[in-house]
Order: structure tokens, then sequence, then C-alpha cells
């Protein structure tokens, strides 16, 4: 390393030890562990206030006949909670990951840009505040609610919702700012803020999964902002854009809605295959299996994702030469998604293996999520989704893709990390019974969605034929167990941070972990590597 | 694989800030306001009025910030090389932006009226049910229940904006060629010009909005054709406006004394943004007016 200018270290004043006191510590935050921290924080109270949602709509389907929501409330139900797991929830949790670790891992001092790091954070609270906002502005005699669509705001319906589906393409909207802004942020960070030596095949695989994902979002996430901004001129300034009356074509908004929506999903997921990977290597005692297939296999992913996002529309009436086309590119996408799983399966493969927490969610996420990517590609049968498209049968693909793969990603992740970010160790009972109580009870309500989907209950609707309901019962019973088994994980959190109950952790805090992150004493000090370490 | 070279100071990391919060305060208030507004409610109006002023603060005081540390030498190489790759990557997703609005307009035209006019094919057999009987397929088009309009010449008005916007492109580059030999009047007189040709541009476009609206029929109504028109070239004229509003500051700032043949980032960022900007408008050109 070079010698210090000490003119020019005068000017980076004593604020580099200690954190700014008060709150204002967390508001103009330009730290990229506190920003971190919020964006998890965030995350993960949209997580837990978005199964609220759920939780109403398992109440609602838990016996047949309308009991608990009107039909517009389920389907306002409904949207919002699609809308605030994916963008308020699992996406923030990740790039609170992205935020806290990659400059851990790379051995920058902070992120390249740490201011626009924290306006992409604070626009998310914006975002689900104008979000939710319609409901309360129904209190006081205005609207109808928020919007009632379904997350996925297809045109027609989304020009005759009310003044809700305004207010969802506006949050809409502010999202796509935030992630471009922190998408700008990563991918400056990891070209630019490397430790020296610190090449791009020696980056860490969460880091390359980031670099992906990053590009995707930069790709796709300005075209459904314009989608939005085209859904607001439909419903208010006369244009035709979705609209068959005017030459228009409500079929434009679906593949705008999944030229985003498809990569949507790898953005949710990759993060969390990039993590996977570490915690298979730390309790396996071994080293990665498959770097470079890892890396080559995400940048597979991703540029396969943007060309595959009609297998969501077989049933919107394509032409077949389309339907084929799609058809055969989703399949294809199996195969660098299935190098993953072999990667995975070598790095545990005669390990030394031990079963802490996140151990035990990284292997869960290989079992559902495994589950979650082979009945998609039952869906992606252009003639078979025909008959499983609008079913429970996709409902419960989704969620072992979506909970299974990300979600359980994101426990293991917060397990991993967690004594890390605390500097001490949660309690492992309480872990491991978190796990458990999830991956029993996870099964219990989506298993039984497949039989219904495949029995032909369809999805969206808010009541149903009496034979399904034994399962939805099981389903629904399952659903509140789950819910209540997230509150162990609440409290296993809010004991490691905020009581000192748990032991303290080692800098390496595993015994097999690796990496420049766990070089660093746990908790790392507010700032970290402002002499970039020396890689070898 | 070594595009990290050494520092030669620690990475400036800016002190906590103000800025980023009350920008996301200010956003948050044009969004509730647009929100508002749009479905007749007038509170919306002030929503609106108090977040664009937000705006205005809030970006003036934290580009100033910037720049006084940029002043103040608190940046080198490694800083304005992340500021170089943010803003490229800006322009990328600006870039997919407009994509997507040209794709938008090919879909319409290639697809969705060829789609909808299949009906009436005659070897059809839905023909005999079509709600549209006389709708053919054929660009411009305002649907089978949209109104007569006329299509703006593209050898009158859009042929000399390409001119103009053309030679603004050429002009920056005549004055960033002269900050970087240190010629300051070069730079001023090319910036002026800069501005005057996209103030001029802008004034035209104006102009032919104005004559679509009054004169040839041509409204945000007219089906896909007025929609894809309109939300194409209205987008591009914002981008021009908030180009020539950064070319206005960049414009000040060289008046000031700023910018040196070696340093000067604010400038090249925003000669990206026009060329970006100009690139977009022969896109226009081609696939809106043209073709």
């Amino acid at each position: 390393m070079s010698a210090v200018n000490p003119a020019i270290e005068q000017l980076h004043e004593p604020h580099h030890e200690a954190p700014p006191r008060g709150i204002t510590r967390w508001l103009y935050a330009t730290n990229h562990k506190d920003i971190g921290v919020m964006y998890l924080v965030f995350g993960v109270s949209m997580f837990f206030l978005g199964g609220l949602p759920a939780e109403l709509i398992r109440s609602e389907l838990l016996t047949p006949t309308m009991r608990v929501l009107s039909p517009e409330a389920y389907n306002q139900v409904i949207t919002i909670h699609g809308l605030v797991m994916v963008f308020a929830a699992v996406m923030p949790i990740t790039t609170g990951f992205a935020n806290y670790l990659i400059p851990l891992m790379i051995g920058a001092p902070d992120m390249a840009l740490p201011r626009l790091n924290n306006w992409g954070f604070w626009l998310l609270p914006a975002a689900a505040i104008l979000l939710v906002l319609p409901w309360g502005l129904k209190l006081i005699g205005i609207g109808t609610g928020t919007l009632d669509t379904g997350w996925t705001m297809y045109a027609p319906l989304s020009l005759q919702a009310g003044p809700g589906a305004d207010f969802a393409f506006v949050a809409v909207l502010l999202l796509g700012l935030s992630s471009t802004m922190a998408s700008i942020n990563i991918l400056v960070t990891i070209a630019q803020q490397r430790a020296a030596g610190m090449s791009w095949l020696k980056l860490p695989v969460f880091v390359w999964s980031w670099v992906v994902t990053a590009l995707l979002l930069i790709a796709v996430f300005p075209a459904l902002m314009a989608g939005c901004i085209m859904q607001i001129a439909d419903r208010h300034f006369g244009t035709h854009f979705f609209s068959a009356a005017g030459g228009g074509d409500p079929v434009l908004w679906e593949h705008i809605f999944w030229f985003f929506g498809h990569p949507e999903v790898y953005i949710l997921l990759l993060p969390t295959t990039g993590i996977l990977p570490h915690i298979l290597a730390t309790f396996a005692r071994k080293p990665m299996y498959g770097y470079k297939a890892q890396v080559y296999s995400f940048v597979a992913i991703g540029v396969m994702s943007i060309i595959v996002w009609a297998h969501h529309m077989f049933t919107s009436g394509l032409p077949t030469g389309v339907e084929i086309y799609f058809m055969l590119s989703t399949m294809a996408i199996s195969i660098p998604v299935a190098v993953l799983f072999f990667c995975w399966f070598g790095t545990i493969w005669r390990g030394s293996m031990t079963f802490e927490t996140p151990m035990l969610f990284a292997l869960g996420y290989i079992v559902l999520f495994g589950i979650g990517g082979l009945t998609g590609l039952v869906l992606s049968d252009a003639a078979a989704d025909q008959q499983y498209h609008n079913t429970y049968f996709l409902v419960a693909h989704f969620h072992y893709a979506l909970f299974g793969g990300p979600i359980m990603g994101i426990f293991a992740a917060l397990y991993y990390y967690l004594p890390k970010m605390t500097g001490r160790m949660y309690s492992e009972t309480l872990g491991r019974w978190h796990f458990w109580l999830t991956l029993i009870t996870f099964n219990v309500v989506f298993m039984p969605q497949f039989l219904l989907g495949i029995a032909g209950m369809p999805r969206r609707i808010p009541d149903y034929a009496l034979q399904f309901a034994p399962l939805n019962m099981v389903s629904s019973i399952g659903a509140f167990a789950l819910g209540a088994t997230q509150l162990l994980f609440l409290y296993n959190l809010a004991r490691t941070v905020f009581t000192t109950s748990g032991e303290a952790a080692s800098a390496r805090v595993w015994e097999g972990s690796s990496g420049l992150e766990f070089t660093l004493p746990s908790p790392p000090p507010f700032h970290t590597f402002v002499t970039p370490p020396v890689i070898e | 694989m070594n595009a990290v070279t050494e520092p030669h100071h620690p990475y400036y990391i800016p002190r906590p800030s103000p800025y980023p919060i009350v920008l996301s305060a200010a956003l948050f208030l044009l969004g509730l306001g647009a929100a508002l507004r749009v479905n007749g409610l007038l509170a919306g109006g002030w929503a609106l009025g108090l977040g664009a002023l937000l705006l205005a603060y809030v970006l003036f005081r934290w580009f100033n910030a910037v720049i006084g540390e940029s002043r103040a030498g608190l940046y080198g190489a490694q800083e304005e090389r992340a500021f170089r790759w943010g803003m490229l990557w800006f322009i990328t997703s600006e870039v997919v932006f407009f994509a997507s609005l040209f794709g938008v307009l090919f879909y319409e035209r290639n697809i969705a009226v060829p789609w909808l006019a299949s009906f009436n094919a005659a070897h059809s057999s839905w023909a005999p049910f079509s709600p549209w009987p006389h709708f053919t397929a054929h660009w411009p088009n305002s649907g089978p229940a949209g109104a007569r309009f006329q299509v703006v010449d593209p050898w009158g008005i859009p042929a000399l904006n390409t001119l103009l916007l053309l030679s603004s492109g050429v002009t920056v580059t005549w004055a960033h060629a002269g900050l970087r030999a240190g010629r300051r009047t070069q730079l001023k007189a090319g910036l002026l010009l800069t501005i005057a040709l996209g103030l001029t541009f802008l004034g035209f476009q104006v102009r032919e909005f104005t004559e679509a609206y009054r004169q040839l029929g041509l409204t945000l109504h007219s089906g896909v054709y007025g929609a894809t028109f309109f939300i194409l070239t209205g987008f591009h004229g914002l981008h021009v406006s908030i180009g020539a509003i950064m070319l206005l500051a960049i414009l000040a700032r060289a008046w000031r004394g700023e910018f040196t043949p070696e340093h000067h980032f604010a400038f090249e960022a925003v000669s990206w943004y026009w060329h970006f900007v100009d690139v977009v408008w022969l896109a226009l050109f081609v696939f809106v007016y043209w073709l």
C-alpha cells in the first residue's frame, strides 16, 4: 500500500472513529453497515406485516363460504401480500446484506456512493406508505382502498380499479428508482472499490451473485417503470396503450410486467443462491465446490432470465410458435440452476458436517427450492400449463420457489451473520426449533395446495367448492402455525440484538468460516478497511 | 484484472447528510400529490407544489455540497472513477427506459394492430362476429373506436429539430475541446450555443404539440398512435429540458471560473447525458416521425 498523504489525511476528520449519536445516525446515514442494518430492519418488519395479509387469506379460506373478508377486501389483501413480500420484504433484505457484506467481503472502506446509498433506502418507506395509504384514505371516505388486481396489476382490470391503483403505480415508480440507485451503487462498488489483489475471479460468490442481480435490476426495472407510467396515462389521460378500442392491447402490459417480473424472480433468488455456498462450505468444513461453475451459472441465469418471460402468459392466447419458444427457453434455464444444485451437493459431499441453524436452513433451502424448481418444470410445459396455470398448483409452486428459496436463504443468512453483526450468539435451541417448525408447517401449508390445484381449485377466488374443504382446512391451520413459528425467530432476534444473554461471538464466529468479513472483530468497528487489506 | 489501483489516500466517505432523506421526502410528496391529483383531489396540487419546491431546494443544496467537496480537493482518482461509472450506469438505465418505450411502439404497430385486424380477415372464422368489421391494420392508427387525425410531417419541424440537436452535440463537444485546451471563451461560447440550440428545440417541440392538438387532431386520445407518439416525444422533451437545466448550471459554474482542463467531471457527465438525449432523438426521428 502506498503511503498516505498526511495533508489529505487531515481532511478526514475524526468522524471515522465512532458512530454519530442520536437519531440522525440513522436518518442521515452514510455508513454502509448502518444503511445495511436499516434495510434489514425494514425488510424483516415488512416480512411480518406482509405475513398478516397471508394469514387473513388463509383465515378466509379456512372454511367454504365468505366469513372473514368481503370479496373486494380479499382482492386487496392478496395484492398487498404479494407486493409487500416481493418489494418491501425480500428485496430490501437481500439489498441489506449486499450493503453490509459487499464492502467487507471485497476489502472496501464503504460503498462507492454512500449518500446515494441512503437515498435508495429512504425511498422504500415512502413507497410502502403510498402502497397502503389508500386504506387510510378509505377510512375518511376517499376511494375504495388499495389496489385489488393482484400483484401483477393486469390491464384492463387495473384500468377499472379505484384510486388505490394510482398509489400502487406511483409506489412502484419509487421502488424502481430505489432499486436502480442501489444497483448502480453496488456495481460501482464492486468494480471500483475492491482491495488490491481482489481480482474478479477471487470475488466471493455472494458478491458475484449481486453483480448479476444488480445488472438485471438495471436491465428490467426501467421497463416496468415505463409500464406504470403508461398505466397511469391510460387511466387518466385518455391514452390507449392497453385498450383495444384505440388499437392497443392488454396483453402488452403482460409482456411488460413479465419482462420485468421473470428476471425479478431471479433478482429475489440470486442473492440467496450466492450466500448459500458460503454457509454450506462453512458447516461442511470444506472449500466451496465449483466456484467458476457457479459464477458462470449466475451469468447464464441472468442472461436467460431476460428471454423467457412469456411462460407466465401461456394462457393469454399467444401464437403456438411463441409458446413453444418460451417453453423450450424456460426449460433450458433449469440447466444452469441444476449446475448450482450440483455445486451445492459437491460442497457438502463427504464434508464433516454439523447442523447449526444456518446449515439447517441452507439444507432446507435445497430441498424446498428443489421442489419449487421441479414443479416449475411441470408448469413450463406450455400444453400442461393450460391445466395448472390458474390453479393452486401454481400458488404452491410459487411459494416453494420463493419461500423455499429466498426466505429460507434469508433465514440461513440472518442466523449465519447475526453473530458477526451483533457480536452475540443467538439461541441455538430456539433457532433449531424455528427451523424444524418452519420446515414442517411450510409443507403443511403448501403441499395440500399442489393437490388442490391438481384437483382443479382456482387461485385468486375467495370461496371454493365443498370438495376442497378438508385440504384447505389443513393448509390454513398450517399457515397459522407457520405464522406463529416466525414469532420464535422474532424473539430470538430481539434477544440477540437487545440483550447480552447470548455468548460473545469470536471474529471467526464459526469453526469453518472463511472470507475477509471473518477477519474482522464481531461486531466489526464502525469503519472497516480504511486501509485496504492485503489479498494474497 | 487490475482495475483497482492503490488509492493515494483513504476513500472519501461523506459525513452523515440530510439530503438523501429530504430528497426521498420530496419524491414522496410528488408521488402522493400526483396520485391524489389525478383522482381529482385538489390537495394533491399542494403536495405536488411543495414536493417540487423541496426537490429543487434539496438538489441545489446537495449538488452544492458535492461541488464544495470537489473544490476542497477531497476527491481523488478513485472517487472520480466512482462518479463516472455511476453516471454511466444511470444513463444505461435511461437507455432501458427509452428502449422499453420503443418496444411498446414496435409491439403496438407490428403485433397489436395486425392482431386486432386479423379478426376481420376473409379466412378468419371470427370475421362474422367481429365487433369492428371495418377495422384494418394500417399505421398510423387510432384503433377501432378512434377519431381521425393527421400525422406530423417529418420534413417540417422534426427535420429542423434533428438539425438543431445534432448541431448542439457538436457545440457541446467544441466547448469540451475548449475546456481541455484552457480556452475559457470557447468553453463558455460553446455552452451558450448548446443551450440556445436546446431551448430552440424545445420551443419548436411546444409549437409542434400545439399544432398537433389544434390543427392535426393528433392528441393523447388518438389511440395507439397518439399514445406512443406523445409518450416518446414527451419523455424525450422532458429529458432535453433536464439536460438544458444541467447545462445552465454548468455554464454558471464555468462563468465562476470553475473546472480545470484535467478535472471537470460534472461537465463531462452533463455532456454524456446530452449526447444520450441526442441519440434518442435520432431514433425518434426515424421510428416515430419518418417510417
